[in-house]
């Protein structure tokens, strides 16, 4: 069944480009392009399926085949504080703002980034979280800071909430040339236009590389309730508001005693 | 217009209690969309009966022990201050309907603190909206609450005790008043309150309706543990009149407070505060059963010490070492 889909959209054709000098096509495609959130919503996967399609021209490949797929959510400036004792209490006391960081990212790849390329690759494609680029606001400039402890904070407190992982082993080689990837969603994750951007790697260097997007969505009633309150604060704040007057109003005559 | 930041992270000194989310065996959860996090639906009714009960016995909003309480299951402060604030609003309009058809209710008296309170209110979501940007407002709320608490508490649980050592000793429990007139009394401007029976000059009244406004938007209580003493001691607002009257004054200004933050910094979450106002306002009908059993210098006592307790829970999160140092907060729109 999922072979047959996935030859289906190998014919029908996701754009797949092909990386210099090399034969490989690689075609992706996505379990769901559309992620609905709604009120039992606790987090979810979405499985990435990918294969590699070699013509006559393909040479003989050393190794095996590798994969490393990113997936970046939509992007959101974020401040990351610390605290610091004063007075014998603690106080956010120094602050960075970094702009417009990736609001989810995932490295999955089939093995350890660096067993299937070198970290000078690693670091010129952005592969895995270590290389990705956190712009922060210096002053009135922008600009990188290495060995940032605030950036590495924000990694780590990202990592906590089940938004920014990466996974070594998180591609599954069916076949030699077909592959399957799970991509976690936890229930907290953003809303928006997704990216993912998948790589194929053989003997060292890059071969192909493809995109493929998705999109989350909050449906029905908490969706109607965030836009409510984000675009008509006044009208959603008296409605609230009547809300609390209606209840108590019901209450005091439910629970009348004269 | 001031309104782009929402938080992503929660952003108080109690970062332990985050992780203890709340995912019992009932595992009915429900997305809270403003606060953002999946709750339990049963632990957030269960919460609104115990402290509706709690208000419901000692005749308070019950805002100060919600707060809390929501902010220690893991929902950011400033989510739990905005959405208490609604809560509040629709237990005290519930209780303050009961004191209107007793004819317990000074309306003037009430119209008149109101006229200070929507001021303070304001003015508290001003500086609400300002301590944010300064990543400043979770210390504000945690050191707003140990004070207040704590000092409130102490008061309390000593004149109680005093009261219940006294009828000890077979004495009768009064009430302290001291002398019948202060400096205030000479203050121009004066109002005759006709229901509660006093003539005082408008300025304390208002000034005490700024202060219950101000300190309700930023802390997310509807003050009614602060006005009632005031009320008593201060205007000298008799005993018949003053728990009414300041029901009045608490849904009036929690529900413009509801506005407020609701305009300003979209942070009132209209699930989480109907789920906790529904339970709150059952667990009040029992709790005012409750409370009529009880003599009422106890009764004092033990909300003084459940005062107490809640502000140095408070402080101890200010002065314990936070597990984690770093938190994070989302900015919308330009940083």
């Amino acid at each position: 069944m999922r072979f047959a889909l996935l030859i289906a959209l190998g014919v029908t054709g996701a754009a797949a480009q092909s990386g210099p000098a090399a034969a490989e096509r690689l075609v992706v495609s996505l379990s769901n392009h559309h992620v609905m959130i709604t009120s039992s919503y606790t987090g979810v996967e979405l499985v990435l399926f990918g294969s590699v399609e070699r013509d006559a021209a393909a040479t003989a490949r050393r190794g095996p085949y590798d994969i490393v797929a990113t997936i970046t959510g939509p992007r959101e400036s974020l401040r990351t504080r610390r605290k610091q004792r004063v007075l014998g209490i603690w106080v956010n006391t120094a602050a960075r703002t970094f702009i417009d960081p990736p609001s989810y990212l995932a490295v999955l790849a089939s093995r350890p980034l660096d067993a299937i390329t070198s970290s000078e690759n690693q670091r010129r494609l952005q592969l895995g979280i270590a290389n990705t680029p956190f712009p922060e606001l210096i002053h009135d400039d922008i600009g990188e800071v290495s060995n940032d402890p605030f950036r590495a904070a924000l990694v780590r407190l990202m990592h906590e909430r089940g938004l920014y992982s990466e996974e070594p082993n998180a591609v599954t080689f069916l076949t030699p040339t077909l592959f399957r990837a799970a991509i976690p969603l936890p229930a907290q994750v953003p809303t928006g236009n997704y990216d993912v951007d998948v790589k194929l790697f053989a003997d060292g260097g890059l071969i192909a590389h493809t995109d493929s997007a998705f999109e989350i969505v909050k449906v029905g009633f908490e969706q109607f309730v965030v836009n409510a309150a984000r675009e008509h604060g006044l009208l959603y704040g008296l409605a609230t508001a009547l809300m609390a007057l209606a209840t108590g109003w019901l209450a005091s005559i439910a629970f009348r005693r004269d | 217009m001031i309104l782009p930041v929402r938080c992503l992270a929660v952003e108080s000194g109690d970062n332990k209690f985050n992780r203890v989310r709340p995912s019992g065996s009932l595992s009915v959860e429900i997305f809270l969309p403003i606060a953002d996090l999946p709750v339990n639906i049963f632990l957030l009714f269960a919460m609104g009966i115990a402290v509706g009960f709690i208000s419901g016995m000692f005749g308070i909003g019950g805002g100060f022990l919600m707060t809390p309480l929501l902010i220690f299951i893991g929902v950011q402060p400033a989510v739990a201050v905005a959405s208490v604030t609604t809560h509040v609003a629709a237990s005290s309009f519930s209780g303050a309907i009961a004191y209107w058809r007793r004819k317990a209710v000074d309306a003037t008296l009430a119209l008149t603190l109101l006229a200070g309170g929507v001021v303070g209110s304001a003015g508290g979501v001003g500086l609400f909206t300002w301590l944010r940007a300064l990543d400043q407002l979770d210390l504000v709320i945690g050191l707003s609450y140990v004070v207040l608490l704590c000092v409130v508490g102490l008061l309390m649980v000593a004149e109680s005790a005093r009261a219940i050592i006294r009828s000890r000793q077979g004495k009768p429990v009064e009430l302290r008043r001291p002398g019948s007139h202060t400096w205030f009394h000479g203050l121009p401007l004066k109002v005759r309150f006709k229901r509660s029976k006093i003539y005082v000059s408008a300025i304390p009244v208002l000034a005490i309706g700024f202060m219950i406004g101000f300190v309700g938007a930023i802390m997310g209580i509807g003050g009614g543990f602060l006005l009632v003493p005031m009320l008593i001691y201060l205007l000298r607002v008799p005993t018949a009149t003053v728990i009414g009257t300041s029901m009045v004054l608490t849904f009036l200004t929690m529900a413009s407070a509801t506005v407020l933050h609701a305009v300003t910094n979209h942070l009132v979450d209209a699930v989480l505060a109907l789920i906790l106002m529904v339970g709150g306002v059952i667990g009040a009908q029992f709790g005012a059963h409750a409370g009529q059993r009880i003599r009422g210098e106890w009764l004092r006592l033990f909300l003084g010490l459940l005062v107490l307790s809640v502000g140095l829970r408070f402080a101890f999160a200010l002065v314990l070492q936070p597990e984690d140092l770093y938190s994070i907060r989302l900015i919308e729109g330009p940083p």
